[in-house]
């Protein structure tokens, strides 16, 4: 996986939580209408934002740490078979977190943030973009002319030759050394998409298109996620 | 339980929205037989569409598979509590009925589909799970909360308090347990409700089971025994805030009936009755301050009445207690209606100004002393009176209950007129 290929996986899934009711722009828009100010609905993104990164955060770091210490396999089968078996549950069983509370300050949106992240895998869902980037790099790096015969790298290799600037962007995974670091980053820009996303969709429901929206355009996004995490798993497998 | 691709549609974000939503068509209510040993209660079903040829008849009826189970407050499974911001899955159905048995401590779970019109009982707690896994008995009321199911119970197994809350999933039904942690130096109970933009639960007093059981007991009555207060609690810690005492002379605070918008922090509860004079009363708490604080905002009086016609208990008053059973909220906050079962009379209140009520319409029907005439029937006389009491969700229509043969009728209790009320416009779902 290239770094630009990378970014829009990270930035895409961040858009992809943010724009879940579930994990935080309905929070801040009720926490604006019950305050019935604009103020409070902005207030609530950063905290949120914050727990969803650091829930991302732990479980890329601890996927980093065992990659570089692990065998390739023994990181990918359990990540790809766990996201694939969590996916599956979600399908079955679409429990949700008991948090009862409207009356939060800043760090109990972070622990509420953080909390709907964990329970709904958020950070699993970004474990194929972090091995694949990883590995995208290893193998461009180190075993290009084994694959140089592949469609997809040929190509690649294509484009390293014609310019060396993206040459060197496209193996920013390996500036970094270790897959830990690499995780960070990825965090950082998933967070990003989240944040813009979420915020966007939070002052335009409660600016301009009201919360009838809900009633209408609220798909089972459960379903869509627990599908989310089998094809993330099913691809980590097949990476 | 199934899940929905899109929300269920009876879930509301706002009042409002939900004020717009159609007319109902059909309405559930418990059939009860007033001797509780010869027949099983009953649920019904009632069509309330006026284009229907079938208006206001039953059309559906289940009956209990036990006798004696005195059928009480039911609810759904779920409402637009599932759209809480904190906690989403409005993809949830709003299919089943929770329906407790005061007596008997049996809960049934009822499927309204295929047919809304034939309800079946999917699941029944039998009441050794419930004291088991609660320590309470005698469940009462139920309101689909942003977590689960909350129920209420009167009491402890033994009959005895304290009485409170205890939680079913809402998903599988199974039992999670009492809801309090620190329930402070509350004992009686018997409604409760929320405000949940402000994390604050508020719950009232009636008796444990042994005080109700069997009708009220005069002695306690008139010692002043049976509830007087509201208690306020922590909804998120579950834990007891404070007590707000209306004054020993107030028995039985029963309903409590907050504003549906969630900005609003206030709401009504009714008292049944004064001792000093046979009144009856609506309270008002407001949070004002970061306070919590309560006030009378209306008070009911008793009707002189020719003692030979009154029954054993209120001879020597010579009046007729107005004994308000149930009051309902109209879901903008505006009117508010009030069941004096007593005197047959339901009274609607304009209460705009929530701290200023305003009388603007009264409707007699039975009463224990006047016992009016429904105006098909204009010579039969009526017992009972107006009981529960739900409004359409447009506001447009009333429906209300009556007990026209209570138990009990020597003291003339509204212990004995439990009757449950719910409807397809489920009184519980507005909230934004």
């Amino acid at each position: 996986m290239s770094d630009a290929q990378a970014w829009l996986a990270l930035l895409g899934l961040g858009a992809f939580h943010g724009i879940n009711p579930g994990m935080g722009w309905l929070f801040a828009v009720a926490l604006g209408l019950q305050e019935q100010r604009r103020v409070a609905v902005l207030r609530a993104l950063l905290p949120i934002a914050l727990g969803h990164a650091l829930s991302i955060a732990v479980v890329l770091l601890v996927i980093g740490v065992l990659k570089d210490a692990l065998p390739d396999a023994w990181v990918r089968w359990p990540v790809g078979l766990g996201l694939t078996g969590f996916g599956l549950y979600k399908l079955v069983r679409c429990r949700h977190p008991r948090w009862v509370g409207m009356r939060v300050n800043w760090l109990d949106l972070t622990w509420w943030s953080f909390l709907m992240a964990t329970a709904h895998g958020a950070g699993l869902m970004l474990a194929p973009v972090l091995l694949g980037w990883r590995d995208g790099a290893a193998v461009d790096h180190a075993s290009m002319p084994e694959h140089m015969h592949h469609a997809g790298h040929h190509a690649q290799h294509a484009v390293d030759a014609a310019g060396g600037h993206a040459g060197h962007a496209q193996h920013l995974a390996e500036l970094g050394a270790s897959t830990p670091l690499l995780g960070l980053l990825a965090t950082a820009l998933h967070t990003l998409g989240y944040l813009l996303v979420m915020g966007l969709v939070a002052v335009v429901v409660y600016e301009k298109v009201g919360l009838a929206i809900l009633r209408k355009a609220w798909f089972n996004l459960d379903v869509l996620w627990a599908a989310a995490l089998v094809i993330t798993g099913v691809v980590t497998l097949a990476l | 339980m199934a899940a929905r691709f899109r929300p269920d549609p009876t879930f509301y974000p706002s009042p409002t929205m939900a004020m717009q939503a159609p007319p109902e068509q059909l309405a559930y209510v418990v059939l009860l037989d007033p001797t509780g040993a010869k027949r099983p209660d009953a649920m019904g079903v009632v069509d309330v569409d006026p284009a229907s040829k079938s208006f206001a008849q039953l059309v559906g009826q289940l009956d209990m598979p036990n006798i004696g189970d005195e059928l009480h407050h039911f609810g759904w499974n779920a409402c637009s509590a599932c759209l809480c911001p904190y906690a989403p899955h409005p993809h949830v159905e709003r299919r089943y009925l929770v329906v407790p048995g005061i007596n008997s401590s049996r809960i049934y779970i009822l499927d309204t589909q295929p047919d809304p019109k034939r309800p079946q009982i999917v699941r029944t707690i039998e009441p050794d799970e419930l004291f088991r896994k609660t320590g309470y008995a005698s469940p009462h009321t139920t309101h689909c909360g942003p977590e689960g199911i909350y129920v209420s119970a009167l009491g402890a197994p033994d009959g005895g308090g304290p009485g409170g809350i205890f939680m079913l999933d809402h998903e599988t039904f199974d039992i999670r347990g009492r809801w309090e942690i620190d329930r402070g130096p509350q004992v009686l109970h018997y409604d409760f409700w929320w405000h949940l933009g402000h994390d604050t639960l508020i719950s009232s007093e009636w008796g444990t089971p042994n005080m109700v059981r069997n009708g009220l007991v005069p002695e306690l009555l008139l010692g002043g025994k049976y509830g007087n207060s509201l208690h306020v609690w922590d909804l998120r810690r579950r834990k007891h805030l404070e007590r707000l005492e209306l004054g020993p002379e107030y028995q039985m605070v029963l309903e409590l009936r907050p504003a549906h918008n969630p900005t609003r922090p206030w709401g009504f509860a009714s008292v049944v009755v004064s001792l000093k004079d046979l009144s009856a009363s609506i309270w008002l708490w407001f949070l004002e301050g970061g306070k919590w604080q309560i006030k009378k905002v209306i008070e009911i009086p008793a009707e002189p009445a020719d003692p030979a016609l009154l029954p054993p208990l209120l001879k020597g008053f010579g009046a007729v207690p107005p004994l308000i059973t149930d009051i309902n909220l109209s879901l903008d906050d505006k009117t508010l209606y009030v069941s004096c079962w007593g005197t047959g009379e339901f009274i609607q209140y304009d209460v705009s100004d929530p701290h200023n009520p305003k009388k603007t319409g009264s409707v007699h029907l039975g009463g224990i002393v006047r016992q009016t005439a429904h105006p098909n029937q204009p010579d039969v006389k009526l017992g009972g009176g107006p009981q529960m009491v739900e409004i359409s969700r447009d506001g447009r229509r009333v429906y209300f209950t009556s007990r026209c043969t209570p138990r009990g009728t020597s003291n003339s209790t509204p212990a004995a007129s439990t009757a449950g009320w719910s409807s397809s416009t489920c009184r519980r779902t507005a909230r934004a």
